[in-house]
């Protein structure tokens, strides 16, 4: 750095540094740090409403284990953040950002803009509609829309897993795809023009290009995604919350994150358990605290953190 | 012969091919335009077969008249006045968003200018945080909001959505403050401002889209807020619109029609679609940005 005509005094320059910084500081310190922390303390603990520590150590861990339903939420985690991601998140987000780039570029923008709608409606306004639209009655939109078809109506509410999940999927897809597609985007529009045409003048068909050209080059955003995406759907549960609760039935819907949360706060039985809840929610912070890291390193997010080109 | 014969097949096949893609595209965002022409169709009809009103009405929209939500068959009202419950949330949106946009610039402003001792290590921590899933974080809130006196207020909500927001908005303004030149900010200095005055009248003037982004990313976060309402507050005076929604969703029950709960949605929906429509630009930065909630 050239000498300046002048230099502050360094401690009137880190008052303000320190001005700068406290308000940020103190309530990530108070509101998010101390949480992690304090999560895994009461999961040592039989916490419930009266908030008395009674300490029972690794017990919650080894309840859960003998947990009946434990095996359950599990598999019904992972065919929730399985199918998810590569139907809708990844799937879906590639196929609207391929499709939207091929046709009109205004159009194209328009359908992409109309898929960003359910990620910025409010989650109650939202799952309000999909509830209505399922509703079982034959007057209700989707089963109005099958019976003009010449479908049978269908109770999408009912006890019936595979429905269940595929309205459970779709609640969540409809929101988890705009992310894919505002990443893939922003990939393909940085494909040089050139590639393409040369690609066309040799008589590629759009299907060719698709396929030999822009999909190897979605190879790291796809990557990005499916990472990122794993670690929402992982910990997200408030469209399913508001739309099956976990039902119908025992846990037919029921995965790990919503799970903890019923533990925790459900007025029914079962409910109220602060530690066996905190103990559930503690596995989703070191997973969620490790995979933070891995994204950091992996990424190279790092390179993000230069040198302030500043005075030191 | 041939070879027009085969330019013209070419073509033929092209714009098959766009019309695939575009039936595609239709036939997948369909529902999403299907769903919401429902709600606002619910909103003004008395009965809705499908996508077929009965008959067109306004009647629905009476009750915000008064914003008082009456219940048939009774003289009484399960839920607090409408008007009450739109103010809270309004109130709580903007001071997410504000304190966001004040915090985070400040913040923002020292990482990006500022070399001291533990620098790296504090935006090691803001990136992690970035990622991590506060939601996961629930009952630990639950604890100390219970604790520090914050249970049960509209307070408590607000610093916690802060907090949780704020290592995405500290990443924003950083990378905009990174982009003001040091030579504009140093003119500032050299003509008698101090840092303070020069990190408001030249600084802050130049990031003003990432103050944008920052401010309607709080606004709407608060906007829509639903499970630390669900979670933190009990008492119906500090409900928010995601509540009272979400409490009308059930009140076919009670016999409420369902027009009045399309209006009040769709009345909640009113600053979303005023941003959809008017600062897109900034939606789609604070996505690429934010880990997405799905």
């Amino acid at each position: 750095m050239p000498t300046l005509g002048f230099r502050y005094n360094t401690s009137r320059r880190k008052s303000y540094l320190a001005a700068f910084l406290v308000p940020s500081l103190a309530v990530i310190f108070m509101f998010f740090l101390v949480p992690v922390l304090l999560t895994l303390l009461i999961s040592l603990t039989k916490m419930r409403f009266s908030f008395r520590w009674e300490w029972v150590y690794l017990g919650n861990y080894v309840k859960m284990m003998h947990d009946r339903w434990t095996p359950k939420i599990l598999s019904n985690t992972l065919l929730y953040v399985f199918s998810t991601l590569t139907l809708f998140n990844v799937g879906t987000g590639l196929l609207i950002s391929i499709i939207t780039n091929h046709i009109n570029e205004k159009v194209g923008a328009a359908f992409r803009a109309i898929w960003l709608l359910p990620r910025i409606t409010p989650s109650t306004v939202y799952a309000l509609m999909w509830l209505w639209a399922i509703r079982e009655e034959p007057s209700a939109l989707f089963n109005w829309i099958l019976t003009s078809l010449g479908f049978e109506p269908i109770k999408w509410l009912w006890y019936n897993p595979p429905i269940n999940w595929l309205v459970i999927i779709a609640v969540n897809g409809f929101v988890g795809a705009s992310f894919g597609m505002i990443i893939f985007t922003a990939a393909l529009k940085s494909i040089p023009e050139d590639y393409i045409r040369a690609a066309k003048v040799d008589g590629a068909s759009t299907w060719q290009v698709v396929r030999h050209v822009e999909l190897p080059l979605m190879k790291w955003p796809i990557m990005f995604v499916t990472a990122y995406q794993t670690l929402s759907l992982l910990t997200s549960y408030e469209y399913i919350l508001l739309v099956t609760d976990g039902g119908p039935g025992l846990y037919t819907t029921e995965v790990w994150a919503l799970y903890s949360y019923h533990r925790a706060f459900s007025q029914y039985a079962g409910g109220g358990e602060l530690g066996y809840g905190a103990a559930l929610s503690t596995i989703l912070v070191i997973i969620g605290l490790i995979m933070s890291v891995i994204y950091w390193k992996v990424f190279r997010l790092e390179e993000l953190m230069v040198e302030p080109k500043i005075e030191d | 012969m041939v070879k027009s014969y085969n330019r013209r097949f070419i073509r033929i096949k092209e714009k098959l091919s766009s019309a695939i893609l575009y039936l595609i595209m239709s036939v997948i965002t369909l529902p999403i335009i299907l769903m919401y022409l429902m709600l606002f169709l619910q909103s003004i009809s008395e009965e809705l077969i499908g996508l077929m009103p009965t008959r067109l009405t306004l009647n629905n929209w009476f009750f915000l008249s008064d914003g008082y939500i009456k219940v048939p068959g009774t003289e009484g009202t399960f839920y607090p006045n409408f008007y009450l419950v739109a103010f809270n949330t309004f109130m709580l949106a903007l001071l997410v968003g504000f304190l966001e946009v004040i915090f985070s610039s400040l913040a923002g402003y020292s990482l990006s200018r500022y070399k001291f001792k533990g620098r790296t290590q504090l935006l090691a921590l803001i990136l992690v945080l970035h990622s991590f899933p506060g939601i996961t974080l629930l009952i630990a809130l639950f604890y100390i909001l219970n604790v520090i006196g914050l249970y049960d207020t509209l307070l408590g909500v607000i610093i916690v959505k802060v907090a949780l927001d704020l290592p995405l908005g500290i990443w924003i303004m950083k990378g905009f403050f990174d982009g003001v030149s040091w030579d504009m900010e140093m003119s500032a200095l050299v003509d008698g401002c101090n840092r303070l005055q020069a990190w408001w009248k030249v600084v802050l003037p130049s990031v003003r889209n990432g103050l944008m982004a920052v401010l309607i990313f709080g606004f709407l976060s608060g906007w829509s807020e639903f499970i630390y309402i669900l979670t933190f507050i009990s008492t119906q005076r500090y409900w928010t619109l995601s509540m009272l929604v979400n409490a009308l969703t059930s009140s076919e029950y009670f016999h409420i029609s369902p027009g009045i709960t399309a209006v009040a949605a769709v009345f909640y929906m009113i600053p979303v679609v005023m941003f959809f429509l008017f600062a897109q630009k900034y939606l789609l930065r604070i996505q690429i940005a934010s880990k997405g909630t799905v």
